[in-house]
């Protein structure tokens, strides 16, 4: 066999195995999906947004208090969250720079955002929950808003920084005090990376569920009082599937098809934002 | 006055930008403090105790830190080659038409709760472990297993970028030469990403590590050391979420946040020398 010829034969193994390894990767993610859209439909119905929790065995029992304790705890992380993370990112890009604590602050998020989310819950916990007494929606905003910060932060900083600063520039010579050039010119160029950077943000926090397992806790009844236990999407799927009563089971599933519809969708527009951006 | 809002928008948003540092020490901070009752009591036995009996106060935290080394270990042998295998085929393999789909649906994929992984796992994974090895499924090998294809999608879309950063004009001039795809491959563009591909891959098991929901379903909260991969088994993320809400002593409490400090010192140390040892160069490019 010439040298060639073993090459060739080398070549033709790593493609094969590449494109089975490519195959294999793609078969488990198709089957994940597939076995969420069927028992995510088999379950959804309508009754399931009106209706609230019901012990096992009776008809009619729905999510309506997940859905609005997710919403509710997501959204105060989102209230909080985004000003101060878009705050901070815009001391990074346009005050900080490539200081030694723009910088420092910079590593510190990107480790953050890896961070295990159980051991915000566990901080949080102590910070919050326990000089309160009990569970509540406030500390499982809490700890969203920490999970959240970092990711808007860096990608504001990314974003703010893709302004190119002959903008800026022209700006400050027509006299315009800084803030008002960060205000006027820089967010306006960076609107549509900012916006996608809050979406994919929003979309990572709506699936965390270690941090409120210990925060927020759970409620299988509707409560719109943030300052109790509440109920979410995510840990009413964890305590719905691992219970041995089948239609819970069922209801887990419907939870886990919402949820995944709803972070799926964020992710596609914020795509879509971004490549609209590109093709102008 | 346009002066003075300057001053106080500049050092307002510095003071929200320092706040993060000041979190972060926060979180340290309030961890040591509330294990300082298990370190104290406990000392090195809590590291090297194998016994976990919270009725007898006795707290070795040794079968949690054992199964989330052999979990992730499981994990990443199994998501490394098939994690290689896909991004080379989408950065060299795939023609145009199937690498866009199929590197959005990765990334998609990527974005997936890891709780839906578990509880994939938990309803159609652990009947076939059960099936296949024995037991009962619920297992040390099926939370590695689920893992792994957790950080797959990850893994494999940060391996691919890492790969796509190899110029063109490098690997034109390999096949000018006659190199087969194999050839430029592993001559060219591996050893130009190298540094990428490693830290993309320790900075996917800095993940694995202090992932919790993906295995809280399926590895059985067991605190027992066992070499039977099919025996049910705990890691550290499985004890806190499992036993968090249930401890009832000071002490039990104080070492669930010893715990707790331990999984974030060793993954903050993991992801660190993922991104200052090997990512460092992306920042600057």
């Amino acid at each position: 066999m010439t040298h060639t010829q073993k090459r060739i034969i080398a070549n033709n193994i790593v493609m094969v195995l590449s494109t089975t390894s490519a195959l294999i990767g793609m078969g488990f993610l198709f089957w994940i999906l597939s076995v969420l859209i069927i028992n995510g439909v088999d379950a959804l119905s309508f009754s399931i947004f009106t209706n609230e929790g019901a012990p096992p065995g009776y008809e009619n029992s729905g999510l309506k208090h997940a859905l609005i304790g997710q919403f509710m705890i997501v959204g105060v992380a989102t209230i909080v969250g985004v000003p101060f993370g878009i705050l901070a990112g815009t001391y990074l890009s346009e005050y900080g720079q490539k200081s030694k604590l723009a910088e420092t602050i910079r590593d510190v998020s990107d480790i953050m955002m890896s961070a295990p989310s159980i051991v915000i819950g566990a901080f949080v916990y102590s910070i919050v929950v326990a000089p309160m007494g009990h569970f509540s929606g406030w500390a499982g905003s809490v700890a969203l808003t920490i999970i959240m910060l970092p990711i808007i932060l860096r990608t504001t900083d990314d974003m703010l920084q893709l302004v190119p600063s002959t903008l800026r520039e022209a700006a400050f010579a027509l006299g315009a005090p800084k803030y008002k050039v960060i205000m006027q010119v820089v967010y306006r160029g960076a609107k549509v990376g900012v916006l996608t950077g809050i979406l994919l943000g929003i979309a990572r926090v709506a699936g965390e569920t270690a941090p409120l397992l210990f925060t927020s806790f759970n409620d299988n009844f509707l409560n719109t009082d943030m300052g109790e236990p509440m109920a979410s999407l995510t840990v009413t799927m964890y305590n719905y599937a691992t219970s041995p009563y089948e239609d819970w089971q069922k209801l887990g599933w419907a939870a886990a098809f919402i949820l995944s519809m709803f972070i799926l969708s964020l992710n596609i527009i914020g795509r879509l934002l971004i490549m609209k951006r590109k093709e102008k | 006055m346009n002066k003075i809002i300057d001053t106080v928008f500049a050092s307002s948003t510095k003071i929200i930008a320092m706040s993060i540092l000041f979190i972060v020490a926060w979180i340290f901070t309030v961890l040591l403090n509330q294990s300082m009752d298990s370190i104290q009591a406990l000392g090195f036995d809590f590291l090297t105790g194998t016994k976990w009996a919270p009725n007898l106060e006795k707290f070795g935290a040794l079968p949690a830190i054992y199964g989330s080394v052999v979990s992730t270990f499981i994990a990443m042998v199994l998501a490394v080659p098939i994690a290689i295998g896909v991004a080379i085929f989408l950065s060299e393999l795939a023609p145009q038409k199937v690498k866009a789909p199929v590197g959005v649906s990765i990334e998609l994929l990527a974005a997936i709760p890891s709780v839906i992984y578990g509880m994939w796992g938990l309803f159609y994974f652990v009947p076939i472990v059960r099936d296949v090895f024995g037991g009962i499924g619920i297992s040390m090998l099926t939370a590695g297993i689920v893992l792994s294809i957790m950080i797959l999608p990850f893994m494999a879309a940060v391996t691919r970028d890492a790969m796509n950063t190899t110029p063109d004009i490098l690997k034109e001039s390999a096949y000018a030469l006659g190199g087969t795809k194999w050839d430029v491959i592993k001559d060219i563009i591996i050893p130009y990403a190298k540094a990428g591909i490693i830290g993309s891959f320790i900075l996917a098991l800095g993940r694995a590590i202090g992932e919790t929901m993906a295995v809280t379903f399926v590895m059985g909260n067991v605190h027992k050391i066992s070499l039977d991969l099919t025996a049910p088994a705990t890691s550290i993320p499985v004890t806190l979420a499992n036993e968090f809400t249930e401890a009832d002593t000071d002490l039990y409490y104080s070492s669930l946040f010893e715990l707790s400090m331990l999984l974030l010192v060793i993954s903050f140390t993991i992801i660190s020398i993922a991104k200052f040892y090997f990512l460092r160069r992306k920042r600057r490019s």
